[in-house]
């Protein structure tokens, strides 16, 4: 066996681990549901009432933060690893850290978009209907989302040594970036700082393309299509391509996998 | 299963076969002045030389923060050394730390399996991060689980497992890359008696019967025993090193404590034989090179009605304290006597 076969071999064997994990944490499943579904029954009813097509208008934005939660969790689990020990065994290997954590971001990218599908399949109770080619694109922008999503929560855990910072992250980080990336309303014409804010926010290049995906305007009841199309990023006024969010989620993936490589050979023993 | 005394599940000290170091078996562990300071100022370790031939199960013995841990790690590859050499199997640790950790199995103070998964998913995981070829994993992997006896626990999640079985699936684990050499720091940490008894059993059948070399680490005197050689080491440096029955010998004879009806009597008689006796509150005490064979020889001298004889082997307390001029920790220290005959006088009634 190859050293680089050997490399591949762990980063699957992790990979496995992660989905093994899944399976065994029902409980983790159904409370990852519960927001998605306050948000798509709730509020998307509440608001909808005000809001023509709201309901319809947040179904991507649902689907959307259910996986970042998820991947963001997925990576920063494993700061319970190391809790438990188990992430020990997994560095003293001889194997290299890059491998392991490959495996970390892509298993725990795979659940958090098995978790997007979960909702996904509610898609018909809302209202909004998916073709073939839009459920095949939600899935690769799910999971480009996730992996990026899951390599910064990776980070994140690097950089905290207790479980106890946990709370801290969900609060000053993974809210505000939910809040702001407009998931939960267009957030196009606000006033300068909302906006910029808003353009900061990685997040915001995560849900936007998923929600173009799923409420493609083109289809779309003229109210609905109006809110799904004020809802694009723009920048100076132009509607950016859905590519150029794809490229920025895969840099901002590359830039959180490395840093965390890097955090993990100097700090871990 | 009816429960026993952990001294009735004790393989019997006196009974164990050691083996001297055989200069024949090449040397696995080479410490060439191995130091550690670390970046508050703290001297870890202070410049440690010992070699470790194959097949030895060797102990290093030490209080808390002795820097036993600090050696093990830094062997490992977990820990860089400040100063110093140190090869495993002839690999260098900081050239070739990864060579290092394939011939390696380590057993860790705290736990480090995924409770999760099941004890066969923990093994499979091991088997791929070392890079045991597929064909092979089945087999190994039904091995090591008979080796300590976990064999029906297979399909078991970890969660359902005692601290003892966890600790036994480690060592398993650890063996599963079959490495040069066992690294088990502190392992019998948290356990109770009985399973510290079997685990120590376990050990000593995989070197008797597979030939695995241990290095361990312990700061319980009486785990030391289980050791064919013994390094002390007190504040980062090697303060002793030998067999435990050499070490012994270093610290001097064995004691004879004798309790009689009148101690002054059997104290004169015992001087006509040539034998000098020290008269205690506890009772005379002889020195003596060998203590059982000189029983029967002193109780007959003594002549006066003899209440109860013990024999005070030197223990590894008395070679630590004489050693490191301190006790190694209050709680963990044995009564002092390794073997102890009782008699009931027959003429003292």
């Amino acid at each position: 066996m190859t050293q680089f076969g050997n490399e591949v071999r762990t980063a699957l064997m992790v990979w496995r681990r992660e989905l093994i994990r899944f399976t065994r944490s029902p409980a983790r499943v159904i409370t990852g549901f519960v927001q998605p579904i306050l948000l798509l029954f709730v509020l998307g009813y509440g608001l909808g009432k005000l809001v023509p097509g709201y309901q319809q208008f947040i179904f991507p934005g649902a689907v959307a933060m259910n996986v970042i939660t998820t991947a963001i969790f997925s990576g920063v689990s494993i700061v319970w690893d190391r809790e438990f020990g188990f992430l020990r065994e997994m560095l003293v290997a001889p194997v290299s850290r890059s491998s392991i954590l490959a495996g970390k971001v892509l298993g725990g990218a795979v659940v958090a978009t098995l978790q997007g599908c979960l909702i996904l399949v509610l898609a018909p109770v809302v209202g909004v209907s998916l073709g073939f080619v839009a459920i095949l694109q939600f899935l690769g922008g799910a999971l480009l989302m996730a992996v990026s999503l899951t390599a910064f929560g990776v980070f994140v855990a690097s950089r905290m040594k207790k479980i106890d910072g946990f709370q801290a992250v969900m609060q000053f980080l993974l809210f505000p970036m939910i809040f702001l990336s407009g998931s939960q309303f267009p957030l196009q014409d606000v006033p300068l700082w909302l906006a910029a804010l808003n353009r900061l926010d990685p997040l915001t290049y995560a849900v936007d393309p998923l929600r173009r995906i799923l409420l493609d305007p083109a289809n779309l009841a003229p109210d609905l299509a109006t809110l799904s199309q004020r809802s694009q990023v723009q920048f100076f006024g132009e509607t950016i391509p859905m590519w150029s969010e794809f490229v920025a989620m895969a840099l901002f993936a590359a830039l959180f996998f490395g840093l965390a490589v890097l955090s993990f050979r100097k700090a871990e023993q | 299963m009816a429960p026993k005394s952990a001294d009735a599940l004790r393989v019997p000290v006196a009974s164990l076969q050691r083996r001297a170091p055989d200069v024949a078996q090449p040397v696995i562990v080479d410490v060439r002045g191995l130091g550690k300071t670390f970046k508050k100022g703290v001297r870890a370790v202070d410049g440690v030389h010992l070699q470790v031939r194959k097949g030895e199960i060797f102990a290093f013995l030490g209080p808390n923060g002795a820097g036993k841990s600090t050696t093990i790690k830094m062997l490992c590859t977990l820990l860089r050394p400040t100063d110093g050499k140190a090869s495993i199997a002839g690999f260098d640790i900081e050239t070739s730390p990864r060579e290092v950790r394939r011939r390696i199995g380590l057993v860790f103070q705290e736990r480090t399996l995924d409770d999760q998964l099941t004890a066969e998913q923990n093994l499979r995981f091991h088997a791929v991060l070392y890079g045991v070829p597929k064909r092979e994993v089945e087999e190994r992997i039904t091995r090591v689980l008979a080796v300590v006896g976990l064999t029906n626990r297979r399909s078991d999640r970890v969660s359902k497992y005692s601290g003892g079985m966890a600790r036994r699936l480690e060592i398993a684990r650890a063996l599963l890359h079959t490495p040069d050499i066992l690294f088990l720091d502190e392992p019998t940490v948290g356990l109770d008696p009985q399973t510290r008894a079997r685990m120590w059993a376990d050990v000593r059948r995989l070197r008797d019967e597979q030939g695995v070399t241990v290095f361990m680490t312990t700061h319980y005197m009486d785990e030391a025993e289980y050791a064919d050689r013994i390094a002390i080491i007190d504040h980062g440096r090697i303060v002793a090193l030998d067999t435990p029955a050499r070490l012994k010998a270093q610290v001097g004879l064995d004691k004879v404590l004798l309790s009689t009806a009148d101690d002054a009597k059997a104290a004169a008689a015992l001087a006509k034989k040539g034998m000098t006796a020290e008269a205690t509150a506890k009772g005379l005490v002889l020195k003596v090179p060998d203590g059982e064979a000189a029983v029967a020889r002193i109780v007959g001298a003594a002549g006066t009605g003899v209440r109860n004889v013990s024999v005070h082997k030197p223990s590894l307390d008395d070679v630590f304290m004489h050693f490191t001029g301190h006790e190694i920790r209050p709680e963990g220290a044995q009564d002092g006597a390794m073997a102890r005959a009782w008699m009931a006088s027959t003429r003292g009634r």
